[in-house]
């Protein structure tokens, strides 16, 4: 049987030593009214060589476009060392570093995540990940609330990813938190201050990027939410904080915590996962994280370590008052981001974030040259950006892939003021040459597709 | 030495760098970045021969035995990762349009498939990232039916105590309250206990079969009786799925919903700590509710169902697809054992745990339910051990790693003192099992011969026993430049 | 076993010394202290607050375990002790001399309704089998 070592004689051996007469009479325990078990949907066994064919056929049928979609999840240059490395089987195949002596490789390498993150993200301490950015943002929310005491209103500006403000809601909908969504200006596509009273709330997300690729006043909405006595949750985008001024620094006193999807550093797009969120913020929330945490100790004899640490705050010390339920972090995709980080260094991390940025300015340039085509927003942007159409973004954005362009995030179903609206995102993967196939074949569909829709 | 002692300021590695772009002139300064973060400057070779090594000081599945309890450390197949990262599978972007990502959609598809037939339920989500979060969209189904119905008095999930601490903490999650039930001598659920329990206000049970105890419960017809007619729903925790798969269904047991954990009963890899993934099935009144998304074969191709098609949906619970690469291995692995392989993997799991415990308790360890038939796992107790040479489960653990050994669980569950709760999986041969034994009778004999030297393990990893007092009271969370 | 005679007890462990001026100092017993082990981490409740009897009022931590901590009868927090939320450690070495927080309670009588010492240590000795 595949992946079972044993012989017919061992297995003989085996049962002499426990004193069964057979493998079933180990299940005599079993009501036999409880059924049989029998799969009756479960194909034949492939051997390697089988699987291998049909995997390789199905992974064809998925074939490679020229991508300038982003929306939460952005193609990136992977050194080839990443993930040879974090697929070594003493990182793929080790457990949860409990027994920390047998786990030091794991541990240290978690803690310098955690430097590496706080650090990026300009915070003091770092988890040691969650699952993905929209499910981050709600611990971070959740945290946000246990850690203000006073109040249980979130303010989720509509700049935040549609996905991620979906992943928050579903899972806080049990823990009487209100949601309380404000509106982006529609000329800057940012979030204004707003002017309004809006009563207590615990914190303040603020996205930057935001959703649309547009940078907010981070600066303003720190303060507003500190002004409140409230929290603020810095939501961003890892890559961009080679250029962008970290969380930490926001305002007079910097945000409180920053969470977001770390797939941009080192993991591929691969369907939508395994991705991971990073959660970060300030000294004195730690004990409100959810998540593993590692820290650095001695051992017996003085020599540094590592360890998992504050375990009281989790589930299986504190149960019903955990922080959270979250037992595991990504682990093996924070091995490979950690890897990624190291390769690219300070610099490197700086020039992906300005090549994207200086990319998605040129495809803006010539995209916006196309009659019927225009820039929904007036504010800087990362590596995204929101163009509008004169015709169905779902039409052009059909005709694109048909020509091997996936052209973007169709806007309509969140935003329907937007109109004929997509999202649009170049990083440091895109040549002068992709962007100016982009924009010939961008144009070639407006100005066909305009008689067309006539 | 930490990869920040590597560094030394300005060096690079060249070859991963972009080009040096036009500076961002065009944003605002205020909003622009100053200081440089503290990320490692470095060659490629400094960073690859780092964390080569840091990969060496961890034991793993594929390098050491590992019969760590309710864990199911089992092989992990290696064609399962090489053909997951297959490049049409790894550059496929998760809003890219469905035609592009048929091959991968067709494989969730009958991953689903498979994922029902195992677990005897009518229809599957693949959505839940973690066990944890499979366990928090099956609660949350729970309440959705509930609500849905008006019957909003349920506010209380019965956990036993034996149950993973995930079981309560979920249940908080989902806004319920807890009542945990004591578990009888031979580690079945106390029924009277259950029966007093339950009420109008029950809304659901909580329950891992064969119990966190390493033995099957045997009244469970009783229990999800008793359950169902106070009108709550059954949960399955499939943390020891691998004990009965292709053995029994939970479907057949009449729970209305489990969920399953890859990372242990299909092998996807553990990878230090996740990503895990915790698909969640459901009997026929939860099929509204199940998380999206949701894979659909309609008309000759495969897509992604959302809230559009799945109204009463609890939602989605990740941003994009779940752990989808996860998935992938998952079903490579479900593939490659078919259907007869499947039924297999309980019965050699079943086997080589009677067997260790047989052996075990000939070398004179004390099992923790002497009467009962071990599942997949089983549990031995050092308590006397420790009262008469006053090492412990923790002491005796540490040692085997010198031994060569992972340590089992330990001190889980709590409801048994010195406890190692023992699982070999199916995948380890009767070699590795009498090697492991051996290993155990020497430690037995040092921890009365010379308890000192048991007490002072390890001392054969690259460090000695850590101080966990001083890693919580001086926290020490990032390193900081001297 | 360390249960002094002059103070009073809770069956969730808490010691309470009644002070001259009616007010009373609470903490937790050496037996809690040596069931926990080695503390790490104490959260004291803030000063001002109102608490109603067995309301959970602060926590403590040792690396395998939490435990909260029950007000012994309703009153008022007047202050919490900054000494053993920086140094944990101290409730180790004498669970009696570092005390957590000082009440002033509601209804001075209600400290009767609490154990003497006699009490705990049957109550001790009972959850010990």
């Amino acid at each position: 049987m595949p992946f079972i070592p044993h012989t017919d004689a061992e297995v003989e051996a085996m049962l002499a030593v426990i004193g069964a007469p057979n493998i079933d009479a180990l299940f005599d325990e079993i009501p036999v009214e409880l059924g049989s078990g029998k799969l009756v949907s479960v194909p034949d066994a492939l051997n390697e060589m089988e699987i291998t064919r049909l995997m390789h056929e199905r992974a064809e049928q998925d074939s490679r476009q020229l991508n300038f979609i982003g929306a939460g999840a952005y193609e990136h240059h992977i050194p080839a060392a990443v993930w040879q490395i974090a697929t070594r089987g003493e990182f793929y195949s080790a457990y949860t570093p409990y027994q920390a002596e047998a786990s030091q490789g794991t541990l240290q390498l978690i803690y310098e995540y955690q430097t590496m993150m706080a650090s990026l993200t300009g915070m003091d301490v770092s988890n040691a990940s969650l699952y993905d950015g929209g499910s981050a943002l709600a611990e971070a929310v959740l945290m946000a609330v246990r850690a203000h005491k006073n109040a249980t209103r979130i303010l989720m500006p509509r700049t935040v990813s549609p996905l991620y403000r979906a992943v928050v809601r579903n899972i806080v909908k049990n823990q009487h938190i209100e949601l309380m969504e404000l509106d982006y200006d529609p000329v800057s596509g940012t979030t204004p201050v707003p002017e309004i009273a809006v009563g207590d709330f615990a914190a303040l997300v603020i996205p930057q990027p935001n959703f649309f690729g547009a940078l907010e006043d981070v600066d303003a909405l720190t303060d507003w939410a500190h002004a409140h006595g409230a929290l603020a949750i810095g939501l961003v985008n890892p890559t961009a904080l080679g250029l962008l001024k970290p969380p930490g620094v926001w305002g007079e006193r910097g945000a409180d915590m920053a969470a977001g999807d770390g797939q941009p550093l080192g993991a591929p797009l691969s369907n939508g996962g395994p991705y991971y969120g990073f959660l970060t913020c300030k000294q004195a929330l730690v004990r409100q994280m959810p998540g593993r945490i590692v820290g650095r100790t001695l051992d017996l004899d003085g020599k540094p370590g590592f360890a998992l640490t504050l375990q009281a705050r989790e589930q299986h010390i504190r149960r019903s008052k955990a922080t959270s339920n979250i037992c595991t972090n990504q682990g093996l995709v924070v091995t490979a981001s950690t890897i990624y980080m190291s390769l690219l260094g300070p610099t490197g991390l700086r020039r992906v974030a300005s090549a994207a940025h200086a990319n998605i300015l040129q495809l803006a340039e010539q995209l916006c040259a196309i009659r019927g085509v225009t820039r929904a927003f007036r504010s800087p942007c990362f590596h995204e950006m929101v163009i509008q159409l004169n015709r169905p973004a779902s039409a052009v954005l059909g005709e694109l892939a048909a020509a091997g362009i996936l052209g973007g995030y169709d806007l309509c179903a969140d935003y329907p003021e937007l109109g004929n609206a997509m999202l649009v995102c170049a990083t440091e993967t895109k040549t002068a040459a992709d962007l100016g196939r982009y924009a010939e074949q961008l144009n070639l569909c407006m100005q066909e597709g305009s008689d067309a829709d006539i | 030495m930490l990869i920040f002692e590597h560094s030394v300021p300005e060096r690079m590695a060249y070859a991963q760098m972009p080009a040096e772009a036009l500076e961002a002139d065009d944003l605002p300064v205020h909003l622009l970045r100053r200081d440089k973060p503290l990320l490692p400057e470095a060659s490629e070779m400094d960073v690859v021969r780092h964390y080569t090594r840091l990969s060496q000081k961890n034991f793993s599945i594929d390098t050491h035995f590992y019969p760590l309890g309710s864990c199911t450390m089992k092989y992990n197949p290696r064609a399962c990762n090489s053909l997951a990262m297959l490049p049409g599978f790894l550059n496929r972007h998760p809003f890219a349009p469905v035609q592009t990502g048929q091959g991968y959609l067709a494989s969730m598809y009958e991953l689903q498939e498979i994922l029902c037939d195992v677990t005897g339920m009518a229809g599957v989500s693949l959505a839940p990232m973690a066990g944890a979060q499979g366990e928090f969209a099956g609660v949350a189904m729970i309440r959705a039916y509930h609500d849905a119905r008006g019957d909003h008095a349920r506010r209380e999930i019965i956990i036993p105590t034996a149950a993973h601490g995930t079981n309560p903490a979920t249940a908080v999650m989902c806004g319920y309250s807890v009542r945990e039930i004591p578990t009888d001598a031979t580690g079945n659920v106390d029924l009277a206990a259950l029966q007093a329990a339950v009420g109008p206000q029950t809304a659901g049970l909580m329950l891992t079969n064969p119990s966190t105890l390493g033995v099957f419960e045997q009244q469970i017809q009783r229990i999800q009786k008793i359950v169902h007619d106070a009108g709550g729903l059954l949960y399955y925790d499939g943390a020891n799925l691998n004990a009965i798969l292709g053995r029994v269904k939970p479907g057949d047991m009449g729970f209305d919903v489990i969920h399953i954990n890859l990372h242990k009963t299909f092998s996807t890899p553990h990878g230090g700590g996740g990503p895990g993934a915790g698909p969640v099935g459901v009997s026929t009144r939860l099929l509204p509710y199940l998380p999206i998304p949701l894979v659909a074969y309609c008309d000759g191709n495969y897509r992604l169902l959302t809230e559009a098609d799945r109204p009463h949906s609890i939602g989605r619970l990740s941003a994009n697809n779940g752990n989808a690469g996860v998935l992938l291995r998952a079903y490579i692995y479900a593939r490659m054992l078919g259907a007869e392989g499947m039924h297999r993997v309980a019965e050699f799991a079943t086997l080589n745990a009677n067997y260790l415990l047989a052996k075990l308790r000939q070398a004179g360890f004390d099992i923790a339910f002497p009467t009962r038939r071990a599942s997949h796992e089983f549990i031995v107790t050092l308590k006397h051990l420790k009262d008469e040479t006053g090492v412990t489960a923790m002491d005796f653990a540490k040692r085997l790693l010198d031994y060569g050994y992972h340590a089992p669980t330990t001190y889980f569950p709590m409801l048994v003192p010195e406890c190692l709760l023992i699982e070999p999986t199916e995948t380890e041969s009767m070699a590795t099992l009498d090697g492991f034994v051996a290993a155990m009778t020497a430690i037995l004999a040092e921890a009365r011969s010379n308890p000192e030297l048991v007490k002072g393990a390890p001392y054969t990893q690259p460090v000695r026993r850590l101080d966990d007092v001083k890693a919580a009271r001086e926290l020490d969370l990032v390193w900081r430049h001297k | 076993m360390n249960i002094p005679a002059e103070l009073k007890y809770t069956a969730s462990h808490e010691w309470v010394k009644v002070n001259t001026d009616g007010t009373l100092t609470v903490g937790i017993t050496d037996h809690a202290q040596d069931l926990l082990g080695d503390m790490v981490f104490v959260e004291n409740p803030a000063v001002g607050r109102e608490l109603k009897a067995g309301e959970e009022c602060a926590v403590v931590e040792s690396v395998k375990a939490a435990s909260d901590i029950y007000a012994p009868v309703a009153g008022i927090v007047l202050t919490a002790n900054a000494d053993v939320e920086g140094s944990p450690e101290v409730l180790n070495q004498d669970a009696y001399s570092a005390w957590m927080f000082t009440l002033k309670p509601v209804n001075p009588a209600d400290v009767n309704g609490l154990m003497d010492a006699d009490a705990y240590r049957a109550l001790v000795e009972a959850e010990a089998h």
